[in-house]
């Protein structure tokens, strides 16, 4: 037996990979038949709500929930006492930060839970818990808390990797790098030295956190909530209260966006635990305060760079010190923003050293490209700066030292083939490179650089009596990843893609999903669906060899149907799939093809904006006049998918250059926890943003796919950051760039 | 605190149900009524995720009180396409890959619609600001406009 195995994804004429179609989830969408997490409900159901506390840093002396038991309606009271002990590090934090042990951490940190009949009721009920705390000092700024007598979150937490004398909430320090920094400094013409701050920003799904999980008296569980990996809550919410993987089912809802945010839990295990209490079902949805409060922001930064450039634009070295705060518990992706801070570069002497520090704010969750936006503003402001300040072109200093194939990357490897080069000539090339300018604006350039991922990966392709298909994968459709692939299971099988169904699988169906992050889910799912099309279409060339008595290796798949593979083994007319199918029964049983797979060769990702703005001298008011991202997408299996990624992306990291960031009062607790004061782009702020998909094949996967899905969230911090300082003359090395902040630079000139 | 009962019309359906004084409109709508289609993102009008129309104006059912629907017409996403046909925004939204994780949908699409019937042939900066109040973090708004630009083309040419 043969396959039409093409695997030179360069090369291979695709049918429906790279077009168009309607994504199957669609009209559920457009029509509100879709359920999102909250959606969900079930009969007898408790609504659950969470109380949380007030101070960013306090001792718990004790919690009384007499009279909130005793308030008619109430079905079940919660605090960290009903919980379990846990031993795993990692998920003993997790736990802390859903319920908290002997302190508060932060402003929002939830300290005990109800069930209620009501949501009017439970309200009620928080109000009659009493906690009685005991403020602590505390500490919300990572420059602060890493000084030695700032207050301390975890005393004598710190790993191995911190050296002694440094302030406790040091937790980890991380390293990379080759060569030799100061004799790299020494051959440059110049050496800029600048300090970098970013602000904390928040996912902002639109979506809140929300969950229905029912418990029953045997033990067993369901439970249905938003998330971006169902396997990932089903793994963590077992490991916190004891029980076992295979008695818990998670079944994941359509989820209103993530980014990151919605890889952890916070409501679930709560929820859970409710449910056991109580012997009803419980649901729990945040509010927008709590999600501001209580979830998801990621770190905010101080870095200090050097680099030294030659005057004819070469990057003699870089260095750069990181220090990430990422909240209440150790994590923060201060280690993924040292590895990727100077990864686009070709460089002979590098360093990186980054810093994990803990404050009084909440645990920091994935976002988009955890730890690189700000990493990439330091440098990629630092090489702009430098190159301006020889007169050279931006765009050409950063082709002169553009990482390349066969590169050693600063973290580490070599890399294969990549888009960097590719994306930079391509914004030499486009007409917004050279458009002219008018007063007060200014233009900007940054690139990008994501590792992306592959992971543990489970699918199942179903071939139905009739000849259609369905497809079972376990990562929740974050922007239209059923299309994809369903495309490419159309595109290996030769059918219509409506041919094709595919569906979100529970924890039940499948086997250990990772979570949809990293890009992963086109890759990685997209090879399993692959290879699983593989599998199917080997059992159907052995099926039809059997009808037709020649030997299995005498037919091949060709356009969607098993033919002899020459006159020689016989005049036998093509079987499709479909009339393979009807005979299975006949001929061995139904047809499947399956995937299991800890998926390599994810295929680093490389990307280049172009940002003109326009600055109000008067306001300090920034406006994006144009924007245009240039990124590599190995194969864009749906166009206008990776066309949606590029643009969402880069509105994120406009947001975050901008406007968007977590404001603290002197009082420790967070002042902007709603989207009237955390503002996050609107549609009136933003002109159309423009995209180019370049095409370098990824030498991992059978089609060359790429993720695309994080790279654009980390130029455009940098990228209008440069175009805000050429428009200006003003270089802005605190984000966001806010109007006072600007104004303030302006006139301080 | 005693329910009140409200008498309406929801998309087109005469409607009754009791609430309590304080609820919304959109608690009623999503957990009494089962229309889930309507999504709360904020509950404090600022995302524009629960946009309805109450007697033809367009609003964030999170601001309104269920009680103050007594008598008046609402209509939610749920009603917005006829049967097995869409209406043209919602198509011209699948066309256009106007949606990623889809959550804000109902609410751009109840808004552009109360847009287009006001003005049917909007310029791309009138549709941005009429559009500012419903807020989108998957698509940076890009293919959004591009939907309710084409949309409005279209329904001009079919009269």
């Amino acid at each position: 037996m043969a396959l039409d195995n093409k695997t030179d994804a360069g090369k291979r004429q695709f049918k429906i990979v790279g077009t168009r179609p309607l994504r199957p989830d669609g009209v559920d969408k457009v029509t509100g038949r879709a359920r999102f997490g909250a959606d969900m409900s079930a009969p007898g159901m408790l609504v659950g709500a969470v109380l949380r506390s007030p101070h960013p840093h306090a001792q718990i002396r004790s919690i009384d929930t007499t009279r909130a038991r005793a308030l008619p309606g109430v079905h079940a009271v919660v605090t960290r006492a009903d919980f379990p002990t846990v031993d795993d590090a990692a998920i003993a934090d997790i736990l802390d930060n859903c319920m908290a042990g002997d302190k508060a951490l932060y402003d929002g940190h939830a300290v005990a839970a109800v069930a209620a009949a009501s949501g009017a009721v439970a309200r009620h009920a928080l109000e009659l818990i009493a906690v009685d705390y005991a403020p602590l000092p505390f500490v919300t700024d990572v420059d602060a808390a890493m000084k030695p007598d700032a207050p301390a979150l975890h005393p004598s937490r710190a790993d191995e990797t911190v050296p002694p004398g440094l302030s406790a909430n040091v937790m980890a320090r991380h390293q990379f790098g080759h060569g030799d920094i100061e004799a790299g400094l020494a051959a440059a013409d110049r050496v800029l030295e600048r300090s970098y701050r970013t602000e904390a920003t928040h996912q902002g799904y639109i979506e809140p956190h929300a969950c229905l999980a029912s418990v029953g008296p045997d033990g067993k569980a369901d439970l249905w909530c938003c998330t971006q990996g169902q396997y990932m809550v089903r793994n963590t919410c077992a490991a916190i209260l004891g029980m076992e993987q295979g008695s818990l089912r998670v079944t994941p809802s359509e989820i209103g966006g993530g980014f990151g945010g919605k890889t952890t839990v916070f409501l679930e295990p709560v929820a859970l635990l409710l449910s056991k209490k109580a012997g009803r079902p419980v649901k729990m949805v945040m509010s927008r305060d709590e999600v501001f409060r209580a979830s998801g922001p990621t770190a905010s930064t101080s870095i200090d760079v050097r680099i030294g450039m030659t005057k004819d634009g070469r990057i003699t070295a870089g260095f750069a010190e990181l220090r990430y705060q990422g909240g209440a518990y150790p994590g923060s992706p201060v280690d993924m923003g040292s590895m990727s801070a100077f990864a686009p570069y070709d460089l002979e002497h590098v360093k990186t050293i980054g810093w994990d520090v803990v404050t009084n704010r909440p645990k920091q969750a994935a976002y988009r490209a955890p730890g690189a936006p700000m990493a990439a503003f330091a440098v990629e402001s630092a090489i702009d700066e430098l190159a301006r300040g020889f007169g050279l072109d931006p765009l050409e200093v950063r082709l002169k030292n553009a990482a390349r194939e066969g590169t050693r990357a600063s973290y580490g490897p070599t890399f294969p083939a990549i888009g960097l080069e590719a994306t930079l000539r391509a914004a030499k090339d486009h007409p917004h490179w050279s458009a002219p300018l008018g007063p007060n604006q200014g233009r900007g350039v940054a690139c990008g650089f994501w590792f992306n991922f592959g992971g543990d990966t489970c699918v199942s392709l179903n071939i139905t009596p009739d000849g259609t298909v369905t497809v079972s994968e376990g990562n929740p459709d974050i922007g239209g990843s059923r299309a994809s692939m369903s495309m490419m299971a159309a595109e290996e099988l030769g059918i219509p893609y409506e041919k094709v169904r595919t569906i979100i699988a529970d924890t039940g169906s499948l086997g250990q999903n990772d979570v949809t992050d990293g890009s992963r889910v086109t890759f990685a799912v997209g090879l399993a669906t692959i290879e699983a099309a593989r599998a199917a279409k080997r059992e159907m060339c052995k099926r039809a060899a059997q009808v037709w008595g020649i030997d299995a290796d005498a037919v091949i798949w060709e356009d969607g149907a098993v033919r002899p593979v020459s006159p020689n083994a016989g005049k036998h007319p093509p079987m499709t799939l479909a009339e393979i199918a009807a005979i299975a029964s006949n001929t061995g049983g139904p047809i499947a093809g399956h995937c299991e797979v800890n998926a390599e060769g994810a295929g680093v990702s490389f990307g280049t904006h172009i940002a003109d703005t326009e600055v109000d001298p008067e306001t300090g008011a920034v406006k994006i006049l144009r924007y245009t991202v240039l990124q590599d997408a190995g194969k864009a299996v749906h166009p206008d998918y990776v066309e949606g990624q590029f643009q969402g992306g880069a509105v994120q990291g406009i947001g975050w250059a901008l406007n968007e960031e977590y404001i603290y009062g002197d009082d420790g607790r967070l002042q902007n926890a709603g989207f009237l004061d955390y503002r996050i782009p609107v549609a009136s702020d933003l002109p159309m943003i423009d995209t180019v998909i370049l095409e370098i094949p990824n030498p991992g996967h059978p089609y060359g796919v790429r993720g695309v899905g994080e790279t654009p969230i980390v130029p455009p911090l940098a990228a209008v950051a440069n175009a805000v300082s050429h428009a200006t003359g003003v270089r802005l090395t605190h984000l966001p760039i806010s109007p006072p902040r600007l104004l303030a630079a302006i006139r301080a000139k | 605190m005693s329910a009140i009962h409200v008498t309406t019309t929801i998309n087109n359906d005469a409607t009754e149900f009791l609430c309590a004084p304080d609820e919304t409109l959109l608690d009623v709508l999503r957990d009494r009524l089962g229309l889930t289609g309507s999504k709360e993102g904020c509950g404090s009008g600022d995302c524009g995720a629960c946009s309805v129309m109450l007697d033809g104006r367009l609003v964030c059912a999170c601001l309104v009180l269920g009680a103050e629907a007594e008598g008046r017409t609402v209509a939610t996403i749920e009603g917005m396409a006829v049967g097995e046909t869409l209406h043209p925004l919602q198509r011209k939204f699948l066309e256009h890959a106007a949606l990623q994780c889809g959550i804000c949908t109902p609410g751009f699409l109840i808004a552009a619609k109360a847009l287009l019937e006001r003005h049917p042939d909007p310029t791309e900066e009138e549709a941005r600001y009429w559009l500012a109040g419903n807020l989108c973090r998957c698509t940076g708004y890009d293919k959004i406009i591009r939907a309710v630009l084409d949309a409005a083309a279209e329904m001009r040419e079919a009269g």
